[in-house]
């Protein structure tokens, strides 16, 4: 009895801290929808375009952290270009306009990433095995790997310094100035596309560390752009305006898809596999009838 | 010179409505049809036939059915090739259970098993817009695909999750041949294109038009949102569904659920995005454009002397292609190449005299 | 334009508001408010901005749904009612903001104005000639008529989001008039227009009235206009009723002048 619960406990415990990973690109996402109302679905992209970019700069026998630092450069550079070049020309254009533009440019970067530095699949190492934690283990006798409680860490801390930069900045006030009016920011004086090109940047750096993190897990590979996949879900569930809804909402996406892998997929005998490819966003269409604008996203009262 | 409407007097509201008004467009239509029909299956070898036109006119038909959904309707939905895949297996099961019915009507029952499923994930429509909407039906995309990997009556328990087309007979004649499959695939998306268009004209197309221009005026004046944006989910994915069922009895003969992912649909998408959003013109053009462009590739590779580019190559540079043109398309041309048409059809009826 | 003069006769009620409130979240928009509507005349509802005004027409056809308080229209007492289906009533509309559908042609958008009135079915409509035919050019003559009422006979081809401001605010009250309605709410019909404009709107909204019998509330800001068409006029001040009557009285209610009308100089 005490196995099967300890069991569900690193179900669930594994779950969570692979969650924060799914919040990681998440937060990605709402960082530019709260900027500049844009959905966008390149977000994956740039994630594997990022961990490519870095596993590439390393293999040309550049070092660790100078190699981190181009990559940083590298990505940053991207982002403006992505603001200048595809976003700013569809300014006041319908919001779908603008994530099907996304959607063009995430097939843009996988092929330029691709095409760039290769389709084979890399290892990246960050040091970390991904290995059950010996002191959990012993302590505990809980099974978690040593590389999602590092990866959960790195996450937390990222989120941790942009929330500080957002809420406690200068940079941060203009942020939430424009997130709720455009033209009202424009109007005070907030240099709008400076501050696009801020949010930009640092949806790159999010790219960054979270390509950096998958791509150490699953490979640097093309699958890493549908890790965006797994992060539309959480947006749904967490609301897109809601950096706190993202973090919650990946929490949430992260236990209970691998519940309802473990769960299910054994309620049915093992014949039903693959639970976790459609079960976040079942989860995510049934929460969406209850409180379509998410867990902490703002209800919106339409005029007419 | 040629292109000429003087002397062409409408007197009356049927001749005023017509889909072609000026005489030069139904002849060049007429031109086209008799192309189609009898001189393509006499010139056009195996390859043309099989590999590119026969897929060419079924992704003519997806884009179609997205097209009534989103261009249309206004409601984007990522869930093209789930619809699909329900039409193919759809038919397939129903040609398999019930091998009584006649294979035009599979096909069709077949669409019309599509357009329940895309009904019920058209549900969501009535609370969420946009991108939520987008994101709800990319849950159909993947749940779909995963019922028909997953769920072994599909497929008929077949071992390897792969279903194979029987052979085919359309009123007692065997369809086997690549010039009979591509012709019959070519009556379906003829006879079902003339219907999207008529029905783009008529009631049902003008209450989509409004509820994707303004929902709240359409529903003042009396058009029920959740019946009319559902009619949309329904009929788009009747569509879809058809044209599920021919890409695997007339074009692949056998498929699995794969064939029918998240990139088919994004590929449907895309046609309708180069091609024109809200025009069934629009679909055929985009699904040329899509379905043509790689192979026009290949040859200029092969032309300036790379010989035949390595596949993966070939597959980055077709996604450069098509994002870069994705984004070109909708910051200069949001209504693709039938408003390009449009416009070079105007400024030919002025031509040469544009004063 | 027809000249008609003849003395038009006002019928009974046909569209009672009793107590009418609504908020949203903590802010009230409407405090009970009761207004009664009587067969073929001209309501002009006036007040200031943020009164109301808006608020009750999207009570009356059921965009809104007041928390409290009934809508009986034709004898017919309801709480909630779809848009929709107060237009297969019998209510038509217009918008402050013009709401037309800006995709669609002008001849388009005003035979969306049919829609509650056509009946065959998607699949006569794949197929389109014969009986769908024969219907959309039933309607399409409807359609004409009104296009010649209002003098839009050349624009008709064109898409709406072409035409000048006063023009679409013309095709906007043609879409609603395509619906043969028996109730027109019109919201600042003649809002941003200059005086010419608002000459042939004043004009149309007279004919429709006295041609059709059609009764028309509306809501405008124009003095001129309110006192020059309208049979009875009712002030909103701040979600509450203040005056209710023919035109002369409420210009010289002290409560109007003072929340709204002000002092003539």
């Amino acid at each position: 009895m005490a196995s099967d619960l300890n069991f569900f406990f690193e179900v669930l415990i594994g779950g969570l801290l692979s969650g924060v990973m799914y919040s990681l690109v998440a937060l990605g996402f709402v960082l530019i929808y709260k900027a500049s109302g844009v959905f966008n679905f390149a977000q994956g992209s740039m994630v594997l375009f990022a961990a490519l970019t870095f596993v590439g700069i390393m293999e040309m026998g550049v070092p660790f952290w100078p190699a981190l630092l181009l990559a940083l450069i590298v990505m940053m550079l991207l982002a403006v270009g992505i603001e200048r070049v595809v976003l700013r020309p569809l300014v006041n254009q319908p919001q779908i306009s603008l994530f099907m533009a996304t959607i063009g440019l995430s097939y843009l970067l996988e092929g330029l990433g691709q095409g760039l530095w290769g389709t084979e699949v890399r290892a990246l190492d960050l040091g970390i095995e991904d290995l059950p934690n010996e002191w959990i283990q012993e302590n505990l006798s809980l099974q978690i790997s040593t590389f999602d409680i590092f990866s959960a860490a790195s996450a937390a801390a990222l989120v941790g310094l942009l929330a500080l930069f957002f809420n406690k900045t200068k940079v941060g006030l203009a942020l939430r100035a424009v997130a709720d009016d455009h033209q009202a920011a424009l109007a005070v004086g907030i240099p709008l596309q400076h501050v696009w090109a801020i949010v930009w940047a640092a949806a790159g750096l999010v790219a960054l560390v979270a390509g950096m993190l998958w791509g150490s897990r699953l490979g640097v590979q093309f699958s890493l752009s549908l890790v965006a996949l797994k992060a539309l879900p959480v947006l749904i569930l967490g609301g897109f305006t809601s950096v706190a809804g993202a973090i919650v909402g990946g929490l949430i996406i992260g236990a209970s898809e691998k519940l309802a892998e473990v769960y299910i997929g054994t309620f049915t005998g093992g014949a039903i596999a693959a639970v976790e490819n459609w079960f976040p966003y079942m989860l995510a269409l049934l929460f969406l009838l209850v409180r379509p604008q998410g867990l902490f996203g703002e209800k919106i009262i339409e005029r007419v | 010179m040629l292109y000429r409407e003087s002397g062409q007097f409408k007197t009356s509201y049927p001749a005023d409505q017509a889909i072609f008004p000026i005489r030069q467009d139904r002849i060049a239509l007429s031109l086209l049809l008799i192309a189609a029909f009898i001189v393509v299956p006499l010139v056009a070898d195996e390859y043309w036939l099989g590999s590119i036109l026969t897929p060419l006119l079924v992704l003519s038909l997806a884009a179609i059915g997205l097209n009534i959904l989103t261009g249309y309707a206004g409601q984007l939905s990522l869930g093209t090739a789930g619809f699909m895949a329900v039409g193919a297996f759809a038919a397939y099961n129903l040609n398999l259970r019930l091998p009584e019915l006649p294979l035009i009507v599979d096909f069709l029952l077949a669409g019309v098993c599509a357009a329940a499923v895309g009904m019920v994930f058209g549900l969501p429509s009535l609370r969420i817009k946009g991108f939520y909407l987008a994101v709800a039906t990319l849950a159909a995309q993947f749940f779909i695909e995963w019922v028909f990997t997953h769920v072994g009556w599909f497929t008929n328990y077949s071992s390897s999750g792969v279903i194979s087309a029987p052979p085919m007979t359309v009123f007692g004649l065997s369809v086997d041949t690549a010039v009979e499959k591509y012709l019959l695939t070519l009556v379906m998306v003829a006879v079902l294109a003339l219907a999207a268009k008529n029905m783009v004209r008529s009631r049902i197309g003008r209450s989509w038009m409004a509820v994707r221009d303004r929902d709240v005026s359409a529903e003042v004046i009396g058009i029920p949102l959740l019946k009319t944006k559902l009619s949309a989910f329904g009929i788009s994915s009747f569509y879809c569904g058809v044209a599920g069922a021919l890409w695997t009895y007339c074009y692949l003969g056998t498929v699995e659920p794969a064939a029918f992912d998240l990139a088919r649909s994004f590929q449907v998408l895309f046609m309708i995005i180069i091609g024109g959003v809200g025009s069934i013109l629009g679909s055929f053009l985009g699904a040329g454009f899509i379905v043509l462009l790689p192979i026009l590739l290949n040859n200029i590779a092969a032309m300036i002397g790379h010989g035949t580019l390595q596949a993966d190559t070939m597959a980055n540079l077709e996604h450069i292609i098509f994002g870069g043109l994705i984004i070109f398309f909708l910051i200069v041309e949001p209504h693709g190449l039938a408003r390009l048409w449009q416009i070079a059809k105007e400024k030919l009826r002025l031509w040469p005299f544009p004063y | 334009m027809s000249g008609s003069s003849h003395s038009k006769v006002i019928g009974d009620v046909i569209l009672k508001c009793d107590n009418i409130s609504l908020s949203f979240g903590g802010v009230r928009a409407l405090t009970n408010i009761s207004i009664d509507v009587r067969e073929h005349e001209v309501l002009a509802i006036i007040g200031p901005n943020g009164a109301g005004k808006s608020s009750m027409l999207n009570v009356i056809n059921g965009v809104y749904h007041p928390q409290q308080g009934t809508v009986t229209y034709r004898g017919e007492t309801r709480r909630a009612m779809k848009p929709h289906e107060t237009a297969q009533h019998g209510i038509a509309r217009t918008f402050q903001n013009i709401a037309l559908f800006k995709g669609m042609s002008v001849l388009d958008n005003i035979m969306t104005g049919r829609y509650t009135k056509m009946k065959r079915n998607f699949l006569w409509q794949a197929l389109y000639v014969g009986p769908n035919l024969k219907e959309e050019i039933e309607h399409r003559e409807v359609c004409e008529r009104v296009i010649d009422f209002l003098q839009i006979e050349n624009i008709r081809k064109t898409p709406v989001g072409r035409l000048p401001y006063g023009l679409q605010k013309r095709v906007e009250l043609g879409r609603a008039l395509a619906a043969e309605p028996q109730l027109l709410l019109l919201d600042e019909p003649m809002a941003g227009m200059n005086v010419e404009e608002k000459e042939d709107m004043c004009r149309f909204i007279l004919d429709v009235n006295d041609e059709f019998g059609t009764t028309i509330v509306l809501i405008e800001h124009d003095m001129g206009v309110v006192m020059a068409i309208s049979d009875r006029v009712a002030v909103l001040d701040y979600g509450k009723k203040i005056a209710d009557g023919p035109p002369e009285e409420v210009r010289a209610n002290k409560d109007v002048i003072d929340a709204y009308l002000g002092v003539a100089h």
